[in-house]
Parts: structure tokens; C-alpha cells; sequence
């Protein structure tokens, strides 16, 4: 076994291992609480919920990680398809402190709404929550009011929102029913009211329980608020799923793709080839690509290969490379995923050199021109910097290629490989460029710089401060300055740490990275969209 | 000269005949009740005539509906089958009063013979041996036990057999009420009851001018409830002397009534003794007549023709092509289920599929099939609806071999490896049977059934038949997915649990299949995946391959393998609450109509406490409350028809207990019958 399949596997286990505490949730204790009450746990209503074999991907299964809060943030989302209609699916986790929202949950509860907006996807909520957690409030009260706002602008456009109520959902979280354009509530168990009997008795003096205030019986006969009155969560579910079989679903991106591609030599009018082969390349051979030190370059093309459609009828060449011979350290070219187009922009030789930026920045208008969706391939160091380049224009290049990630149209999609540092980050499309989606593999790092480098750069400026007092620099408490400035960095450069701060939206196994861009190009076309031709100046 | 023959009768019978007809080039005419309007025989016929109705006496039974159907199609010939109205000499004289060729017997043979008590007056003067008649006068303990015996019956309607004499007034009332309900003639006899008896029986081809044509014998010991089950020609261990002892018997009894046509002499044979005894004459073609058309190389049915055209014996003898050979052997496949006291079986048959099948109603051509050949008669096809109105025999299986052992295996092999989906049948036991080292010896009688149980050779529910099951029918939902079509199945980035599917096995008991997904496809515990694809499933283990094809239709999942079948059903993932079946519930176990309801609502019950009488193919199924309580729901009333699964009463408790059980009262049953006892004895 190579090393690098060694150390691959190693990260692979240990992710399996942070996911596994995101599905352990409340723990054994709390679980087991929660079962003898006959009640499910989030993934088990969500599997109940989606069509049978077909796919769910979780999305932020590690926010919150290295927060004091539990890992996953006691909510689940992701994407399912239910009743063969890509959904969003929000599912608190009530045996994570009754599903209490923290800063986190509504983190990854925002970054779901999020991708279902740009999407355009409807929403199930399968609610069971116990409303904020108190201590954290300042952090959740204000900017939580978007939840709300969310789902009502999510139903104005046209996306459908579900709300089904397992538990509690009271006091503010009583408008997520509220505000959802359908609402299933499970007897017996459901409980949603701005004010339960304690309040209410000290706020009027009147005597109440929590049925009579909020029960699904209640609300489904009386105030009208539930829509669908379910025996029990499964029924719940059930009716759930024929909520969205009925919501006459189209996937409205496909209607414009089909006129815009209906004239190309390969795939059909729907935009994408009914039949294609695998990827040329094993998936597995993803696991000894990547090297342990990231100073060591690797060939994206072996990637590519392991991630596009094959060699088919309908496709005569798996990747059809753009600009081969020009700004080498930046790897363009055409290909399919899932029978799908697709652009793919993929660093060769970890710096972005002028060329690269201005071939990128050519590459993206093109993209626009025949609305063909991008990947962003990262492993990279960032612009290069030097008298030669600066005076070269790299600035200006740089500038050009993020102007055109910026202001491009088509859906992005973003893997970090390996390194994403610098303004690397933002010209292959980082977070704060808002791909629709970003995945993560284990072996990638990001940040400003290299810790090594950032500590080194530190320490430069720090000698320069110390001797422009004139006084003697300490170099015991450099190298510890250095020492602990590289751990820290180091740790905050890790998938799991980004992860965890919601920078990204998953991290993955390579060897699923196909698999999870098949997804994403699917759900893309539940929203039409169309390349632009309008950027910003392009400085020259 | 017959040009244009119309078969009142349905199912194999008819096509059987239909088959002869199309060879020698007489046209055809069926007639139809409602409910066999789809069946092969009526698409098969030159022309078919509907017969309204579906029970037997406004259809098959009425006969001048059948008259009717004969002079509006111009049919100049009527074969009558077995059951229905072939042994019925009044329909033969009306038949031959209207004009038309009658192939059959004179109805005065038919009305001697009919008789069971005349008949043995007949051929005790004819020197044939017969059983002594008893009353309950003359019986004496030395006689028990004893067989009482409807006359004009037939197989085991009307049949009961007594172990004390002091039962034996009330047994002789018992059967004199059930065959005046079946043939509205109410005559019993008595006989002694030969317990490890052999049913041994000779087929005749008369020339009504007192030539009869001895086709050899046939044994149809292998009984279940006094209905043949597993026929088979030459019988196995009978002596030389004794077959020809019985032949001349057998000759004896036809010459004596110049009998026309086929018909086939019964007797007792004692295999202790070696002593045997005439039962009856049957006046028609007997249901197991292709173990002797494959020995013999003849036609029957075109014998028939031959006769009623006014051929003699010598003109009938010159149709056997050559001399008698081999062994062969029938199997009666029935829509029943042996595990729930044989109760017929009802429903969409799926996949009706017999490997290696050399022909279909026709003689083998043994020149050309080297050491083995499989008949095939059925009644029933792919897709034909299997009504619970008759009888639920699906078809007859004959295989043809040089030696007895390989005929057996022969058969059992093709049975083993049948697509037989959905009524439950009868065919594991017949596997069983065929492969027992008893049956095998020839250590064959009608009690074979009775004193042995047999393990069913099919794996049943087994974690593997479950497994591909499972495994099929999450392919079926991948294959039929309409986004993320090329999406690994069940794809997880964060696996929190196995797939489930629940499956019900026919006995009831329901077992989870585990199952993951994702990029190397599927994995469950115990088995290496090998292959899977909607209808297909290979699973390995302990280094054995075994392949298990899978048919889905609806919620019933078949599973065949070289391991047997099993039919699962496939629990819903949800049930809406509002076709929840409420507990307790007493559903009808088969379409019927409710005889007696012997409770009211609100009355309290015991466990087992009879709540209300259904009757279904002349049956009597008494439904008994699951569990102790309260009756809180009736729907029925008596009179009414009710469907399979139909909720019939509704009886609640205070415990949780699930499980609503209909039971079927032996003793209402045992000696009852099926309307295809009504067809053949």
C-alpha cells in the first residue's frame, strides 16, 4: 500500500469517526430515552422519509466541530429526494438537549436555506425542538429571525416548505409551522404554542395544558393549524411524502437547458446524456494521488479522469482540455459528469502565475457563453508573488480571474483537494464566493498561508519591529512564538476545523467525490439559470 | 362423422379434447362460465358459447344451456369431460334425443353403473369379486372399520370412515345429507374399509356390441382426503397374475354391460392378500388417462371419437401404434395450500412456467424423445385468474421413462424447478412425494398421505430467499428512479443505518432484510453480493454460488432457486391508518358466502368459540374468535358473499394480541369436498 493510500485511509477513519458522533447525537442515554418513548431519531425519520435506495446527502455533518457544542449541531440536513422530488430536509435532534438550536444549528440551518434558495428546492422540516439554547441567545435571537423570513420566501418563490412536527416546537419555533406552507402534526406528541401553561398562568392567571394550548388534535381541529393530523410518525411521514408527491414538481432547469442545448453534438435536448460510461480511471486510485505533503505537486488530470464520464458513444473523449499549452499551472478543459456538462478549472502546480489567472478568467466567460456549470479543482498556493510578477501584473490578473468567479452566472461547484490558500482561495472560488456547493477532502488545508510560512512571515516582521527599536530580538521566544503560531494555524487550516466552522458544506471521501458532483448537478436544475455576459471592468 | 364437437366441460379437460379434435380436423365449441371467460380453453376453441353465470348449476351443470349452445353453434357432437354432466344419463338422452353424436356410453351403462349398489349387484352375476354391503345391522366389530359410501357419488364426496359402530348411525346420516346437498340423492352403502388398501384401476375402450379393448391398469393409491393426488401405470408391484386377474376382471365388468367407449373399472387391491374387489365403473375419461395414453401410445380421446363414429375393437386396437412400455407417472397440480388443511387457493396466477416440457395433451412420440419425456395439461396459463367457483386443480404434470425411478425423477425435477407464482400450491409435497424412498419402493396406498408427513423440500422463508428478495426489490426502486438516476443505490455520505425491508412469509412470520448501499454497491451480513438486477440475485456463501430469481407482482416477492420457492410479501413501508385492519378482525379466508352467524354483537367470546360459518366450494369453514372478548362488530349476515380478506367481525379485548386467526373446523370438514370431486373420482 502507498503511503499516501496509508495516510488517506488513516484521515478517512477519523472522519468516520467525527461523523459518528454527529449520529450518536444526544448519546446512548438520550437515545435510548427517546426510543422507549416511541419516537425516531433525525436519520431515522429521514430515511423513512426518502424514496427507498435512493441517495441523501448530508450536508455539514461537522458544523460545530471543536465548538463546546456537540458535533452536527443537534439538526441534520441535507439533500433527499422524496417521491423522486430533490428536497431540502431539515431534521432537529432532539436527544442533543431536546434539539435546542445553538449558534451553530442556525448556522447550518441559514446555509441550508441557503442552498435550497439557489437551488430552488422545497423544504421538509421534520421539527423536534426545544427553541434556542438560552445561554447562547445573543448569538441566536436577532440573526435567527432569517429562519422565518427563509421559509416564507421560500414558499413566495415558488419552493414549497413542509413542516412536520414530531415534538415540541414552541415559543419562537412555533412559527416554523407557521410559516410553512403545509403542516403535519403527529398526535400525541406534537406541541406548538407561543406560550406554554407556566407562561400563560403568569402572564393572564388562566389555567391551561399543553393539549389544549397546542396538541396536534388541537391544532388540526381547532385552530387550523395543523393541515394533516398524523397517527404517528410514521404516519406523519407518510403523509409527508404524499404532501410532495403532490406539489407537481418540475425541475424547472431543465426546461431552459433544454432550449439552450438542444443544438450541441452530444447529450440530448434535456441538457444532459440519458446513458454514459464511468470515469475512465478507478475511483479508488483517488487514495494514492494525494500526496501527505502538500509541497508536492500532483497531476489533476489523474483526478479528472477518476471524476468525468468515460469514453462512451455519446462521448468521444472523457476531457477535452482548453488551452493545454498555455499557463500550464492551471489545468482548463470540458467534460461530463453524469452524462451533465461540465467546466473544470483545476490547479496543476499549486501557484497561479499571470497566465493561469488570465486563462481562468477566459475559461469562465465561456462557460457563461454556453451556460455550462464550472468545478473548481483546488490545490493551491495561492497568486505568485516576486518583483517579476507584481511588476508583471499579477495583481491585475488575480483581480481579473476573481472578477470573473465572482460575477460568473453558471452554478460553481468546489472541491479542495488539497491546499486553498491565499487569494488562491478566492480566484478558485472559496466559500466567500458562494459556489453552490463546497466539498472538502481530507487531505486539504486552507488558510491565508502556510503556517510554516505564516510563522516564518511573523517572525520576519517581528525581528524588523525589534530591531527597529534597536533592541536584541529573542530568539528562544521566536522559535516558541513560531512553534505555537505553526500548531495553531495548522490545526485551523483542517478540513475539520473548516468544517466545523461551516466553511464548507461536507467533508468527503475522495473516492464518493463523483458521486457527490452527480448529486449537486442534479439539484442545480431544480432552478433555471443562464450564463452572464455582464462582469465587472476587466482591469487590463 | 363428427365435424364439429363442442366440449361441455372447461379447463384441461376441454383442451385436452380440443387437441385431439384439431389433430383429426373436427372443429370446436366451447362453452364458458363468467368466471373462466380469460382461460386458455375458451380462446382456444373454434367458437366459444357463454354460459351466464359462474356456479356450476346455472353453468356447467345446466343442460339446456349446454343444448342450447350446441344448436345455435351447429355442433353435431357433445364430449362431456369428466365431472359436470358425463356421468349423467339423462343429459346423454337429451343429448342423443336432439340429434347429436353423444361421446360417451349409452346412458343405460351410465345408469347401471352410476348406482353403486346396483352396480356391485351387477358385477357380483358377472363374477367379478366385490365388497360385502353392510347396514348397521349386519356390521359387526370384525367388519370395522368401515367405509360409508354416498351411491351416486363420487371420489370423496359423501365418503366417511367409521372406527366404532356405535358412530356408525350418525356417519351414515352425515353422508346421506352431504350427498343429498351434492347429487340430490341422499343413498349411502357400507362397505368394510381395507386400510393399507391400493387403488388400482383398468382402463376399457368397449365397442358397444361386447368387445371391450383392456388398455392395461393404473395405481391412484397416493391420496389425499379420498382425492387422487399421484397416478401412475403400470402399477408398481403387482404381480404378473394379478394385473392379468384384473384385466379380465376389467373385461369381465365391460362385456357384461356392452360397454361403449372408455371407461375405467376400480378395485380394491389388498396388497397383504393379494385379494381385490370391484369399487365402481367409471362411465367417461378419467382425469389420469395420459399415464396410459404414454404406456400405451394411444389417443383416448380420439378412441372416443372412433367409438361414438361406430368403430369396433379391432379398428380400436390397430390405434395403438405399438406395444406397451415404460412407466409414467401424473402428478395433479392443485391451487392449495397442504400447510392449511388443503384449502383451495384463489388468485392471479403470476408464472406458470414447467421446464422441459416435450408436449402438451398429446401421446409422447418416445421414437424421438430418447429416455424421458414430460406431458403437460393444463388448464391454466401465465396470467390466468384462478377462481375458487371449481375446481383448483392447475394442471397435470405425466412423465414418461423407461423404469419407474426415472420417470420419478423425471417429474419431481420438472416440479422442483417449475415457475409456479401465486395461489399456493401443492407442488413441494408432490416434490416429496416422488422422491420419498418409500413411494420410490413402491410401497404405495391410499393411506400413504395419512400415516407419513413430509418435510416441504422448498427452503421456505430462509435468510437467503429473504435476502434476494430484498436486494431485487431495492433494485427495482434504483432501476425505476426518475432523478440521480446514476447515483450509487442508497448512496450515504454519512451512514447512520442499514436499509430495511420487511417481508411476510407465507406462514405469517415476518423478518427484516439489512442491507447497505453506496459505491461498491450492495452488502448485507452473512452473504457476498455476487449479483443483483430487478429479477435476479446471486449471493455466495461458504464458497457456494447460488443464483435466486425474483418476480415481484404487487407486494408478493417469488423467489425460486435450485432450493425451492417461496412466496414473500413485502411489508409497506407505511400503511395509511384508515386500511389498517383492526385487531381482531375476522377476515374471510377464501370468497364464500356466510352460512350461519353464531354470535351478536356485543355477546362475550372465548378463544376458539365459533363466531360465524363460511362456505366456499361446498366447505364449510367455521371462523372462531382469536382471542377471548367482545364481538363489537358483525358485517355480515347469512347469505352474504364475501371476498377474501374481507373483515367479516370484529372481536376486541384488552390485551394487544395482533393476530386475528380463522380456523377451519375438522370435523364440519373432513368428509366434505370441493367441486373438484364433483368433476372426478
Amino acid at each position: 500500500m502507498s503511503d499516501n493510500r496509508t495516510a488517506m485511509l488513516d484521515k478517512l477513519a477519523e472522519l468516520e469517526a467525527e461523523h459518528a458522533k454527529a449520529v450518536a447525537g444526544g448519546g446512548e442515554k438520550y437515545v435510548e430515552r427517546h426510543h422507549a418513548r416511541g419516537k425516531l431519531l433525525p436519520r431515522e425519520r429521514i430515511e423513512l422519509l426518502i424514496d427507498e435506495g435512493s441517495a441523501f446527502l448530508e450536508l455539514s455533518p461537522l458544523a460545530g466541530w471543536g465548538s463546546d457544542f456537540t458535533v452536527g449541531a443537534s439538526v441534520v440536513t441535507g439533500i433527499g429526494v422524496v417521491e423522486g422530488v430533490e428536497c431540502m430536509i431539515t431534521a432537529n435532534d432532539p436527544s442533543v438537549k431536546g434539539g435546542a438550536s445553538n449558534p451553530w444549528t442556525v448556522k447550518k440551518i441559514f446555509r441550508a436555506s441557503q442552498i435550497a434558495e439557489e437551488n430552488g428546492l422545497p423544504t421538509v422540516a421534520l421539527v423536534e425542538s426545544g427553541g434556542a439554547d438560552l445561554p447562547t441567545q445573543k448569538e441566536i435571537f436577532i440573526p435567527g429571525g432569517k429562519l422565518f423570513r427563509d421559509i416564507t420566501r421560500s414558499s413566495a418563490a415558488k419552493q414549497p416548505t413542509v413542516a412536520i412536527v414530531f415534538g415540541n416546537s414552541t415559543a419562537g419555533g412555533a412559527y416554523v409551522p407557521g410559516m410553512s406552507d403545509y403542516t403535519v402534526m403527529v398526535k400525541e406528541q406534537a406541541k406548538v404554542f407561543l406560550g406554554g401553561p407556566p407562561l400563560v398562568k403568569m402572564a393572564t392567571g388562566e389555567e391551561s395544558d399543553d393539549e389544549s394550548l397546542g396538541g396536534a388534535e388541537m391544532h388540526a381541529r381547532i385552530s387550523g393549524l395543523a393541515d394533516y393530523l398524523a397517527e404517528d410518525e410514521h404516519d406523519a411521514l407518510r403523509i409527508g411524502r404524499r404532501i410532495v408527491a403532490r406539489l407537481n414538481w418540475r425541475k424547472r432547469g431543465l426546461d431552459t437547458l433544454a432550449g439552450a442545448r438542444c443544438s450541441t453534438s452530444e447529450g440530448d435536448p434535456s441538457g444532459h446524456a440519458e446513458t454514459y460510461a464511468e470515469p475512465d480511471a478507478d475511483s479508488d486510485g483517488l487514495l494514492d494521488l494525494i500526496p501527505t505533503d502538500l509541497k508536492e505537486p500532483f497531476d489533476p488530470r489523474e483526478v479528472i479522469a477518476r471524476l468525468v464520464d468515460g469514453v462512451s458513444p455519446t462521448n468521444g473523449r472523457a476531457f477535452d482540455e482548453f488551452k493545454p499549452l498555455y499557463g500550464p499551472s492551471l489545468v482548463t478543459g470540458w467534460a461530463r459528469i453524469h452524462g451533465r456538462p461540465i467546466g473544470i478549472l483545476a490547479n496543476a502546480q499549486g501557484v497561479l502565475f499571470s497566465e493561469e489567472a488570465q486563462k481562468a478568467t477566459q475559461f469562465i466567460q465561456l462557460a457563461n457563453q454556453v451556460d455550462v456549470p464550472l468545478l473548481f479543482l483546488h490545490n493551491t498556493t495561492g497568486y505568485m508573488v516576486g518583483k517579476e510578477y507584481e511588476q508583471g501584473g499579477i495583481i491585475k490578473h488575480g483581480a481579473m480571474m476573481i472578477n470573473a468567479v465572482s460575477n460568473s452566472t453558471v452554478p460553481h461547484l468546489s472541491v479542495i483537494m488539497g491546499a486553498s490558500y491565499g487569494a488562491g482561495n478566492y480566484g478558485m472560488n472559496g466559500r466567500a464566493y458562494d459556489p453552490r456547493f463546497l466539498f472538502t477532502w481530507p487531505s486539504a488545508k486552507s488558510a491565508v498561508m502556510g503556517p510554516a510560512q505564516l510563522a516564518g512571515v511573523l517572525s520576519i516582521v517581528a525581528r524588523a519591529a525589534a530591531e527597529g527599536r534597536g533592541k536584541a530580538y529573542d530568539e528562544e521566544a521566536d522559535a516558541g512564538m513560531r512553534a505555537f503560531i505553526e500548531a495553531s494555524v495548522e490545526e485551523q487550516s483542517l478540513p475539520f476545523f473548516l468544517s466545523g466552522m461551516l466553511y464548507d458544506d461536507g467533508v468527503i471521501d475522495p473516492r464518493d467525490t463523483r458521486t457527490v458532483l452527480g448529486i449537486c448537478l442534479s439539484v442545480i436544475e431544480n432552478k433555471a439559470y443562464s450564463g452572464t455576459d455582464r462582469f465587472g471592468v476587466f482591469r487590463m | 362423422m363428427i365435424n364439429r364437437l363442442l366440449v361441455a366441460n372447461r379447463g384441461e379437460i376441454a383442451r385436452r379434447v380440443f387437441a385431439t379434435c384439431r389433430r383429426l380436423g373436427i372443429e370446436t365449441v366451447a362453452v364458458h362460465s363468467d368466471a373462466d371467460v380469460g382461460l386458455p380453453f375458451v380462446r382456444e376453441a373454434d367458437a366459444a358459447v357463454r354460459l351466464p353465470g359462474t356456479s356450476p348449476t346455472e353453468t356447467y351443470l345446466d343442460a339446456a344451456l349446454v343444448l342450447e349452445a350446441a344448436r345455435r353453434t351447429g355442433a353435431d357432437a357433445i364430449h362431456p369431460g369428466y365431472g359436470f354432466l358425463s356421468e349423467n344419463a339423462a343429459f346423454a338422452r337429451a343429448v342423443l334425443d336432439a340429434g347429436l353424436t353423444w361421446v360417451g356410453p349409452a346412458p343405460e351403462s351410465i345408469e347401471q353403473m352410476g348406482s353403486k349398489v346396483e352396480s356391485k349387484k351387477l358385477m357380483e352375476a358377472a363374477g367379478v369379486p366385490v365388497l360385502g354391503n353392510l347396514t348397521p345391522d349386519t356390521a359387526t366389530e370384525a367388519d370395522l372399520p368401515l367405509l360409508v359410501k354416498a351411491s351416486a357419488g363420487g371420489g370423496g364426496r359423501g365418503m366417511r370412515v367409521v372406527r366404532a359402530l356405535a358412530d356408525l348411525p350418525d356417519e351414515i346420516d352425515r353422508a346421506a345429507a352431504e350427498a343429498e346437498s351434492a347429487f340430490g340423492d341422499g343413498t349411502v352403502f357400507v362397505e368394510p374399509y381395507v386400510e393399507r388398501g391400493r387403488h388400482v384401476e383398468v382402463q376399457v375402450v368397449g365397442d358397444g356390441e361386447g368387445q371391450v379393448l383392456v388398455l392395461g391398469e393404473r395405481d391412484c393409491s397416493l391420496q389425499r382426503r379420498h382425492q387422487k393426488v399421484v397416478e401412475e401405470s403400470p402399477a408398481p408391484e403387482l404381480s404378473a397374475e394379478t394385473a392379468h386377474a384384473l384385466h379380465e376382471a376389467a373385461r369381465k365388468a365391460g362385456e357384461a354391460i356392452r360397454y361403449r367407449g372408455a371407461g375405467t373399472v376400480e378395485f380394491l387391491y389388498d396388497p397383504q392378500t393379494g385379494r381385490f374387489w370391484f369399487l365402481e365403473m367409471n362411465t367417461r375419461l378419467q382425469v389420469e388417462h395420459p399415464v396410459t395414453e404414454l404406456v400405451h401410445g394411444v389417443d383416448l380421446v380420439e378412441m372416443q371419437i372412433q367409438v361414438a363414429e361406430g368403430a369396433g375393437v379391432p379398428e380400436l386396437a390397430s390405434l395403438a401404434a405399438r406395444a406397451p412400455g415404460g412407466h409414467a407417472i401424473e402428478v395433479r397440480l392443485y391451487a392449495e395450500d397442504p400447510a392449511r388443511d388443503w384449502q383451495p387457493q384463489s388468485g392471479t396466477l403470476t408464472a406458470f412456467d414447467v421446464p422441459g416440457v416435450s408436449v402438451e395433451f398429446a401421446v409422447l412420440d418416445r421414437a424421438g424423445l430418447g429416455r424421458a419425456g414430460l406431458r403437460l395439461d393444463a388448464g391454466f396459463e401465465a396470467g390466468s385468474e384462478v377462481s375458487t367457483h371449481y375446481d383448483a386443480m392447475l394442471a397435470k404434470v405425466i412423465a414418461w421413462a423407461p423404469t419407474r425411478t426415472q420417470a420419478a425423477r423425471r417429474l419431481a425435477g420438472a416440479l422442483a424447478g417449475a415457475r409456479l407464482h401465486g395461489p399456493a400450491t401443492n407442488r413441494d409435497l408432490l416434490v416429496s412425494v416422488l422422491r420419498d424412498p418409500a413411494f420410490l419402493a413402491g410401497r404405495v396406498s391410499t393411506s400413504f398421505l395419512v400415516d407419513r408427513t413430509f418435510d416441504q423440500p422448498g427452503e421456505g422463508p430462509s435468510r437467503a430467499a429473504a435476502t434476494a428478495a430484498a436486494l431485487a426489490l431495492a433494485e427495482r426502486s434504483r432501476a425505476s428512479r426518475t432523478v440521480q438516476r446514476g447515483i450509487p443505490v442508497a448512496w450515504r455520505n454519512v451512514l447512520s443505518q442499514p436499509q430495511r425491508i420487511e417481508l411476510e412469509a407465507p406462514d405469517g412470520s415476518r423478518s427484516t432484510v439489512e442491507w447497505l448501499g453506496g459505491r461498491d454497491g450492495y452488502a448485507v451480513d452473512d452473504f457476498v453480493v455476487v449479483a443483483v438486477t430487478a429479477d435476479s440475485v446471486t449471493l455466495e456463501a461458504d464458497g457456494v454460488r447460488t443464483t435466486y430469481d425474483v418476480a415481484v407482482a404487487g407486494d408478493a416477492v417469488d423467489v425460486d432457486s435450485p432450493r425451492g420457492h417461496v412466496r414473500l410479501t413485502r411489508v409497506p413501508r407505511f400503511t395509511d391508518p384508515a386500511d389498517a385492519v383492526a385487531s381482531g378482525s375476522l377476515l374471510a379466508p377464501m370468497p364464500g358466502t356466510v352460512v350461519t352467524v353464531a354470535v351478536e354483537a356485543g355477546a362475550h367470546v372465548e378463544a376458539g368459540q365459533p363466531v360465524l360459518v363460511l362456505e366456499a366450494m361446498k366447505m364449510q369453514h367455521t371462523v372462531s374468535a382469536p382471542h377471548a372478548g367482545v364481538v363489537t362488530e358483525i358485517d355480515v349476515k347469512p347469505g352474504d358473499q364475501v371476498a377474501a380478506g374481507e373483515v367479516m367481525a370484529v372481536v376486541s379485548t384488552g390485551s394487544t394480541t395482533e393476530d386475528s386467526s380463522t380456523t377451519r373446523d375438522s370435523s364440519t370438514t373432513e368428509g366434505g369436498s370441493t367441486t373438484d370431486e364433483s368433476e372426478e373420482a
